[in-house]
């Protein structure tokens, strides 16, 4: 199952255009800087942004932390929110079990297919800033931002293991999605819905008032692989995301299985 | 052995009783025609057997497994069905083949998806589609795609074929087609469960018919015999008035009042027959009393009459 959900989205046209933005993220960052006259001044723009110029290295950083608060959600809402919605509305869904295909492996499958497709959406913003990045500024060893030197090779290591930190933050939205998308017969409806709690997340997460609730909240990890960029690594608050966004995993898509598992297809 | 048999089969929507203790048992190799105004609750008996919605009472077998009991059970139970339920349905931006393959790929043990994969020529050849297959299916008109549900639900050779109005948007020829093909394979021993709201059709096709109004099966039988009505027949005789006198005294015999008023002449008159009461008894007395007999024709109730009469009111 989780073979043709693979199969189905390669040949879906909006997978290569979401593929083609991705790619342009990082492109556009480093065409922007060499085009720009001035230095970018620390605090300006995304983290690390200031950096790209010194080594190349840092535009794949920089293209993943521009593409995780805004970009990454959003596509992760539309897969996930689409993944059972969009089948239900379809009319697929109900051939599809009657084949038969479990409800658990259904959703265990669409779940695994979303969360591919993220990782992938990251590895390329990854890929083309080393590509770009090391093009127009070369790569070398990096410096942590706490003033020590990382040689290339584990500044790479580094790099990889941000990335799948901010993939892994896509879990728990995902998840997220594919629990409202067992809720609903609309694709669309369960899309608005994911992107828009995320977005709710971010701005109680902006309100220095709620800050109780901040640690509950999937964006208020967001950035804790920057800590990875320290040196020593400060890895206690990637933890606490790690398990946090588990957490959420943990219950949504449990509480989508056992939705699905008993729902009525009228579809 | 059924092929597919619910017992006691029982679904509400809300406060809406929508399927009514349905007890039926498909037999192997049945044809069988599955009845009812718009809302009788075909669609929802189908989606139990199918496993796609659950019962609030009573239980579906497929093949002896029950579709309820467990998810091994149900997989059991449906991996040897092929359906096609209400509207088909395919990913629009993939050709008709990539659909039938993934489909066949989708979902059942290995074994199957081969045998599924193996299909897909002969599948697509059977719906006459096997030129149209690299086309995406969102180019397809509706009677293509009508055709390529047909085909995925054939797929692998499934025993249980379950076909909720499999012509529909075919023409003429298709839909002649379609019931030649359904005939074929109950033939060769494939046990097939169709829906239709074409009465004509059913009646030519199919071997047993099932009649289901509020939920509940009203009605069940060859299409020919689906009411204990009075066996008829058309007598064409040369003086009715004079066959009207003779037929009256005559037991068992019932004739209609109005035509029995009606004038003389040559002409056919209805004759109802019960308590053993034969065309050839009806014939002999006609032509013990001179009257010249020119035909005499056995008559059925059509499958419409008898289905507007018990689903009347619904």
């Amino acid at each position: 199952m989780l073979a043709v959900e693979m199969a189905k989205a390669a040949h879906r046209w909006w997978t290569w255009v979401m593929a083609a933005a991705f790619i342009a993220i990082p492109v556009l960052i480093v065409t922007a800087l060499l085009l720009s006259t001035d230095r970018p001044e620390p605090g300006e723009g995304p983290p690390f942004l200031t950096l790209v110029q010194v080594n190349g290295v840092f535009a794949s950083l920089v293209g993943i932390t521009t593409i995780q608060p805004f970009f990454l959600p959003l596509a992760a809402g539309l897969l996930a929110g689409d993944a059972i919605a969009g089948e239900s509305q379809a009319g697929t869904l109900r051939y599809l079990l009657a084949r038969p295909v479990g409800r658990t492996r259904l959703v265990v499958a669409k779940y695994a297919s979303v969360m591919i497709l993220v990782g992938g959406a990251v590895v390329l913003v990854g890929l083309t800033g080393l590509a770009v990045g090391g093009a127009a500024y070369g790569l070398g060893p990096l410096p942590t931002l706490s003033g020590a030197t990382l040689p290339v090779g584990v500044a790479l290591a580094r790099v990889v293991l941000a990335g799948m930190y901010v993939t892994a933050g896509m879990a728990g939205l995902v998840a997220i999605g594919l629990f409202i998308s067992t809720l609903t017969d609309s694709g669309p409806g369960a899309t608005v819905a994911t992107v828009g709690i995320y977005i709710v997340m971010q701005i109680l997460g902006a309100l220095s008032a709620l800050r109780i609730i901040h640690p509950y909240l999937l964006s208020h990890y967001s950035l804790a692989f920057t800590g990875l960029f320290r040196s020593p690594v400060a890895l206690d608050e990637v933890m606490t995301g790690l398990v946090a966004y588990a957490s959420y995993v943990a219950v949504f898509l449990g509480g989508a299985v056992a939705v699905f598992r008993r729902k009525d297809v009228t579809s | 052995m059924s092929v597919l048999a619910t017992s006691d089969l029982t679904k509400r929507y809300g406060d809406e009783l929508v399927v009514d203790h349905l007890n039926l048992s498909i037999a192997a190799g049945d044809l069988y025609g599955f009845l009812g105004p718009n809302g009788a609750g075909k669609s929802t008996t189908i989606r139990m057997a199918l496993g796609l919605v659950f019962p609030d009472g009573g239980s579906v077998e497929v093949g002896g497994h029950s579709v309820f009991s467990s998810s091994e059970a149900r997989s059991r139970a449906l991996s040897r069905v092929g359906a096609l339920v209400e509207e088909p349905a395919f990913w629009g931006y993939l050709s008709g083949r990539r659909n039938l393959e993934y489909f066949a790929r989708a979902g059942g043990n290995k074994v199957d998806r081969r045998a599924r994969l193996d299909d897909i020529d002969e599948v697509l050849r059977q719906v006459g589609l096997a030129d149209a297959a690299a086309k995406r299916v969102k180019a397809y008109s509706q009677g293509m795609r009508q055709r390529l549900g047909i085909g995925r639900a054939l797929l692998g050779h499934p025993d249980l074929l379950v076909l909720d109005e499999p012509t529909n948007g075919l023409d003429p020829q298709g839909m002649k087609e379609v019931r030649a093909l359904l005939r074929r394979l109950a033939d060769n021993g494939t046990t097939v469960f169709v829906s239709s709201h074409l009465l004509g059709e059913v009646e030519a096709m199919c071997d047993r018919v099932g009649v289901l109004v509020a939920g509940k099966l009203v009605a069940e039988g060859p299409p020919g015999h689906l009411v204990d009505e009075p066996d008829r027949v058309r007598v064409d005789v040369d003086d009715r008035r004079h066959a009207l006198d003779v037929l009256r005294v005559v037991p068992g015999i019932s004739l209609d009042e109005l035509e029995a008023r009606s004038g003389g002449g040559p002409g056919p008159i209805k004759v109802g027959l019960a308590n053993g009461a034969t065309p050839a008894g009806v014939n002999a007395a006609l032509v013990s009393a001179g009257i010249g007999v020119s035909a005499l024709v056995p008559e059925h109730a059509r499958l419409e009459d008898v289905f507007l009469t018990l689903t009347e009111g619904e």
